[in-house]
């Protein structure tokens, strides 16, 4: 299977397989006027399975979400079809607005106008808490 | 602007402090009766208390403070649909310091952020209650004489029980405290709870045999089973009974057992244990108001609200 490189945009490479389709939620990429092709459960040689997303025309997408999802991603920011950036991003120390607190006890869920923030607490297990009520959410 | 949310907000010399104080305040109240004169303590309690609101009252009554109160959701703004974060940039308006309980995990935080006076969690839903440890802190002292070295029973429930996890979380802090979780199966601790415990290789036990363990004990904290923390009524009632200590059980114990309770009790310890010297419960409720005068003192303090403050006797 082909996939046409892009001239301008970002290619998430090396995700751990099964995880482009949470991505793709929290980055908001159901949007309908974005171009995006996702791979999923691909040959790698260096994970053995991998799933990509790549998405046309826009580079400012919330890279803590990736940081968050998989931070062994690696980031391919494109300009004018030139490879002009390649990173990962380690899991961000707070989290605003990407996940929403479950807890039905928490201030968060009664009061809508109050930011949504995670704050890291176990980078090795990345293991998120929310801010009020510290319900801990795994990625 | 300092608050008070988590007891951890506090390190253990600042606990230390606040003990220092409670000793001062008890061994010499005159010296503190006008300390606070003219402050306001606004005590919001969106949540039913009574004895944690009359304490903060009393505490600052006992200052030379005064006391702006709201007690019940129902008859404050909050019932109007305002949020906790007006609530609070509101009522820095009027007071020098704030005690709020609210049903809501995390409300406490974010009046605090809100505020520009300084806040004191007097309860947030079932996740924390940072003045309950601290008189249960200086219960401990006073009692024990030391917060290291310790084997302490908390028994009841000990999922919801918000009093539970705050003192486990502060008296992980000192070496050589070992943990005994008595509780039935549905009330057992949470497990971002045990993991700090883990984390710090802290030795402790879970059981749902009081009796077994009840000799091992140098404290015994009891809880009531909180019938407002059940989603579901038949659960409730199935789990209130579970343990209920009576001088029968206590005859298992060991003459020096401190018996805590953070109160109200329901019928989780007999009353005919009320005059057993190992009973400190009563006592616990006068360390607290202790507590929190002196908490009061330091935020005040630290806020730049009082400028001086009594002399503690050094003995």
């Amino acid at each position: 299977m082909t996939v046409d490189s892009i001239q301008n945009g970002i290619v998430i490479d090396h995700l751990r397989a099964g995880s482009a389709m949470k991505l793709y939620e929290l980055l908001g990429l159901s949007d309908p006027s974005l171009t995006v092709a996702i791979m999923k459960n691909v040959t790698s040689r260096k994970l053995g399975r991998k799933d990509i997303i790549k998405i046309d025309g826009i580079t400012d997408v919330n890279l803590d979400v990736i940081g968050y999802v998989d931070p062994e991603a690696t980031v391919n920011i494109i300009r004018d079809g030139e490879l002009i950036e390649k990173k990962s991003i380690p899991a961000p120390e707070r989290l605003v607005n990407v996940l929403r607190c479950k807890n039905p006890r928490c201030i968060s869920t009664t009061e809508q106008e109050l930011p949504q923030i995670f704050a890291l607490s176990d980078r090795e297990r990345r293991i998120y808490r929310c801010l009020y009520c510290e319900t801990r959410f795994s990625s | 602007m300092r608050s008070l949310i988590d007891i951890l907000d506090l390190s253990t010399e600042e606990l230390q402090e606040l003990i220092e104080t409670a000793e001062d305040i008890i061994a010499d109240p005159e010296k503190y009766a006008e300390v606070c004169r003219h402050k306001k303590l606004a005590t919001l309690f969106f949540e039913p208390s009574t004895r944690t609101r009359l304490s903060f009252e009393a505490a600052m009554y006992e200052l030379g403070g005064n006391v702006l109160s709201v007690s019940s959701a129902d008859s404050s703004s909050a019932a109007k649909g305002e949020s906790v974060a007006d609530t609070a940039k509101t009522v820095s308006c009027y007071a020098d310091i704030i005690a709020m309980r609210h049903p809501k995990e995390g409300a406490a935080y974010v009046a605090a952020a809100n505020a520009s006076i300084p806040v004191i969690n007097a309860g947030d839903g079932g996740h924390l209650h940072p003045t309950q440890t601290l008189a249960d802190l200086l219960t401990i002292w006073l009692e024990k004489g030391r917060f290291t070295d310790l084997t302490i029973g908390l028994c009841g429930d000990l999922k919801f029980g918000r009093t539970v996890h705050s003192l486990i979380s502060a008296m992980s802090r000192y070496p050589g405290n070992r943990f005994v979780l008595i509780s039935p199966e549905e009330l057992k601790v949470p497990s971002y709870v045990k993991s700090v415990l883990k984390e710090k290789n802290i030795p402790y036990e879970q059981t749902s045999d009081l009796m077994a363990v009840i000799g091992d004990l140098d404290i015994l904290y009891m809880t009531r089973v909180q019938r407002e923390r059940f989603f579901n009524e038949e659960d409730y009632l199935r789990l209130k009974d579970s343990y209920i200590l009576t001088p029968d059980k206590m005859r298992s114990a060991r003459g020096d057992l401190s018996v805590m309770h953070p109160l109200p009790r329901v019928n989780e310890i007999s009353v005919a244990i009320d005059d057993d010297p190992r009973a400190c419960y009563f006592k616990q409720v006068k360390n607290g108001k202790y507590m929190r005068m002196a908490l009061i003192l330091k935020l005040l303090r630290e806020a730049g609200t009082l400028k001086t403050l009594p002399e503690r006797s050094r003995t």
